[in-house]
């Protein structure tokens, strides 16, 4: 009995590995716990409303969870790869754990699409990055469109205050780079932590340097404790944040002392604004009314936003690679590789891609817009 | 820098360091009965805030399913336990009452009525009502049993269980922070600087309930009980004080202490479901300074890791956290040296 029922579950493996062996595997490692879960948890819906079939093949997505810890996205990927033998990974939500799985990818010759923003991720493709990609806007493209917008409303003078991690250095250098060459002055620099009860001190450094405006970078409702405490204190000038802030919790929480305050971001969250004509729209609603249905009106984030359209790209790409070579194999990885840096004029729910062998973003201005916030909600400038 | 930023820098610490200064307390308190290292106790202040924070968007806490939950558990170990002893007849019904009934009637409450639609005082009443029995059924559950473990043992446990709340917190109140209105929208104006009237409810309500605690442990029977088993377990037990009573009752009062203080700091700050454990770290630092025994040097300490942190983030704000938790080597160096080292007693 025992026997027969080794050789039934053996039986039954080969079977499972044989129907696997023609699908297609797409490994996931995203932060659904942990610090960074307010942007995980939305790309993890995400992955439910994709497609099951792409190119007539099925598509199996394993998704994990890293908790925003970089040593498990690491072990996740390993996982994905060894042991689900995926043809393409996809993750993780945050920049460090992105920099951490690119070694690992470029050992397997494995294409990765990564949703998080850093540059570095993607810059500059080298041996290893050519087989890394990613979906979210650099924050350099961002800071561009704060400055030019501060620029343009006589800002002479700046202060920044932002995360006391790599999201507020990255924004401080990306920042201060584009503002010196624009002539604009950065008068003060100030740290916070993301869960601080207090950030009266640093406000109250910054005004004492008077600034014309002031940048916080942060994101979601963290943001709001500087810009309250800065209009508590009295603070005059004009508010900039920047797209991390983009969800409604941030309006919830910043209520009428965010009235006014200017941001970037991607286009998907207003796509319901953009003029007809504009080919994004129609993209970024489809995925707006998916997410929406699922789970509930106003509930949609640019985050998830990022894994749709990690997709979205491997539904231009898959199609090309299968005429290469079929999936599971070496031979499909680097068609599925070449075919993801081929990608031309696609465009998703953030932008328009066109990928380079030295461009592994693709994105053009049209992948942001400028925002402000009115009446407890957001309205497009420009 | 001049007077007014100092005197501005000044209040905020002070403000931070009430919070820190009641946290501290309740660890002192838990640990010198039980020789429990509380860690979860700024979850606490997390879960006060944002129950109250619930009502206020007319959802429901999370908190209500956990408190029917642990009820339910320890209901089913309190029947077990009594069908192998006689006579525990009484306890059974007392223990039902309040694992079953209570947090059947206050989800009734919750459910059916509309607590976002009532006064203030009596929202908070209700996330208080809520929230502090979470501090006894912990107790119940987790640390009862071994409460004659060593302290590194209740240490590792303290961790699972702030992981487990954390854990928790998340699924029932996102990964996003929330904020309650103002207890009171008034603000005066000393000289250059303007007071809120909620700055004045942080500071009046934490001497209010330092005091309070202090008449409770030198006036009452039952803060009698609890020092003396704070001082001698063995003894205060052959006295018949009944060391489960005193255990539940200072995770009663720690549970208390924490849900208020999350609910006083709820309209300055915004409040995550992982906030309580940085809040609770620093009370930490601060009832180390106390060296986990002593009430009013624990909540000198807590001003005084107040006052540094604000002054601290306007001076080297990148630098804030590491200034704070660093104050913990000086400390710890001058109570290794003045102190004497006394090992710990086995039972």
């Amino acid at each position: 009995m025992n026997k027969k029922l080794k050789l039934l579950v053996g039986s039954m493996m080969v079977a499972l590995a044989g129907t696997s062996q023609a699908d297609i595997n797409v490994g996931v490692t995203l932060s659904a716990t942990g610090p960074a879960a307010s942007l995980g948890i939305p790309e993890k819906n995400t992955f439910a409303l994709m497609p099951t079939s792409i190119g007539g093949e099925k598509v199996n997505y394993i998704v994990l969870d890293d908790a925003s810890d970089t040593t498990t996205a690491v072990k996740n990927t390993r996982k994905l790869l060894t042991e689900d033998k995926v043809d393409v990974i996809i993750g993780s939500t945050v920049t460090p754990n992105s920099l951490a799985m690119i070694d690992v990818v470029a050992e397997a010759e494995t294409p990765m699409i990564s949703m998080s923003a850093g540059a570095a991720i993607v810059e500059p493709v080298d041996a290893r990055r050519r087989w890394v990609f990613k979906t979210p806007q650099n924050d350099i493209q961002m800071a561009t469109a704060i400055v030019e917008h501060m620029t343009n409303n006589n800002i002479k003078t700046v202060g920044f205050v932002g995360f006391a991690d790599a999201y507020g250095e990255g924004w401080f250098k990306e920042f201060a780079k584009i503002a010196e060459v624009r002539k604009l002055q950065v008068v003060a620099n100030e740290r916070y932590n993301r869960a601080d009860t207090s950030v009266t001190g640093q406000v109250l450094k910054m005004m004492t340097a008077k600034p014309d405006a002031v940048l916080i970078a942060g994101s979601g409702t963290p943001a709001a404790l500087p810009q309250k405490t800065l209009k508590e204190k009295g603070y005059k000038g004009a508010y900039y944040q920047t797209h991390g802030v983009a969800n409604k919790d941030f309006l919830r929480v910043c209520g009428k002392d965010c009235e006014g305050t200017f941001l970037p971001a991607g286009p998907v969250l207003f796509a319901d604004k953009l003029a007809e004509s504009n080919p994004i729209r129609k993209v970024a609603l489809e995925y707006v009314n998916k997410y929406e249905a699922a789970h509930g009106k106003g509930n949609v984030s640019t985050f998830g936003a990022h894994a749709w359209d990690a997709g979205i790209l491997l539904q231009n790409a898959i199609p090309v690679a299968l005429k290469k070579a079929k999936p599971g194999t070496k031979e499909f990885k680097a068609a599925l590789r070449d075919a993801l840096e081929g990608l031309k004029n696609v465009t998703v729910s953030h932008g328009v891609v066109n990928m380079s062998p030295q461009d592994h973003l693709g994105f053009d201005q049209r992948a942001r817009v400028m925002v402000e916030i009115k009446d407890g909600g957001w309205k497009l400038v420009q | 820098m001049d007077l007014q930023i100092a005197l501005l820098l000044t209040q905020d610490g002070i403000v931070n360091g009430a919070i820190y200064a009641l946290l501290a307390l309740a660890l002192v308190l838990v640990f010198a009965v039980t020789r429990v290292i509380f860690i979860p106790q700024g979850e606490f202040v997390a879960f006060g805030a944002l129950t109250l924070a619930s009502f206020q968007t007319a959802k429901v806490p999370g908190t209500l399913w956990l408190l029917i939950g642990m009820g339910a558990v320890i209901s089913i170990i309190e029947l077990l336990s009594s069908s192998r002893r006689r006579g525990g007849r009484r306890r059974l019904t007392f223990a039902l009452g309040w694992n079953l009934a209570y947090p059947a009637a206050l989800a009734v409450i919750t459910l059916l009525a509309k607590p976002g639609d009532w006064p203030l005082a009596l929202q908070v009443l209700l996330a208080l009502a809520l929230v502090v029995p979470l501090g006894p059924m912990i107790y119940r559950l987790v640390y009862q049993p071994l409460a004659s473990a060593s302290v590194l043992v209740l240490l590792i446990v303290s961790v699972a269980v702030h992981l487990a709340l954390v854990g928790l917190g998340l699924l029932f109140f996102g990964a996003e922070g929330s904020r309650t209105p103002a207890f009171s929208e008034a603000s005066f104006s000393l000289g250059d600087v303007t007071v809120t009237g909620q700055t004045l409810w942080v500071i009046g309500a934490s001497l209010l309930l330092i005091v309070a605690l202090y008449i409770f442990f030198e006036r009452s029977l039952w803060g009698k009980a609890l020092r003396a088993t704070a001082i001698n377990r063995v003894g205060a037990q052959l006295m018949g004080i009944s060391t489960t009573q005193a255990g539940k009752l200072c995770f009663l009062l720690a549970a208390a202490i924490g849900a208020m203080s999350g609910i006083l700091v709820a309209p300055i700050t915004t409040i995550y479901y992982d906030t309580g454990f940085l809040v609770g770290l620093k009370g930490f630092v601060a009832a180390i300074v106390g060296g986990m025994i002593s009430y009013p040097l624990a909540a000198a300490g807590a001003v005084l890791v107040g006052l540094l942190e604000s002054f601290s983030s306007f001076w080297a704000s990148a630098f804030k956290e590491v200034i704070v938790f660093t104050l913990i080597i000086p400390v710890l160096l001058w109570r290794s040296m003045t102190t004497h080292h006394v090992e710990e007693e086995e039972e």
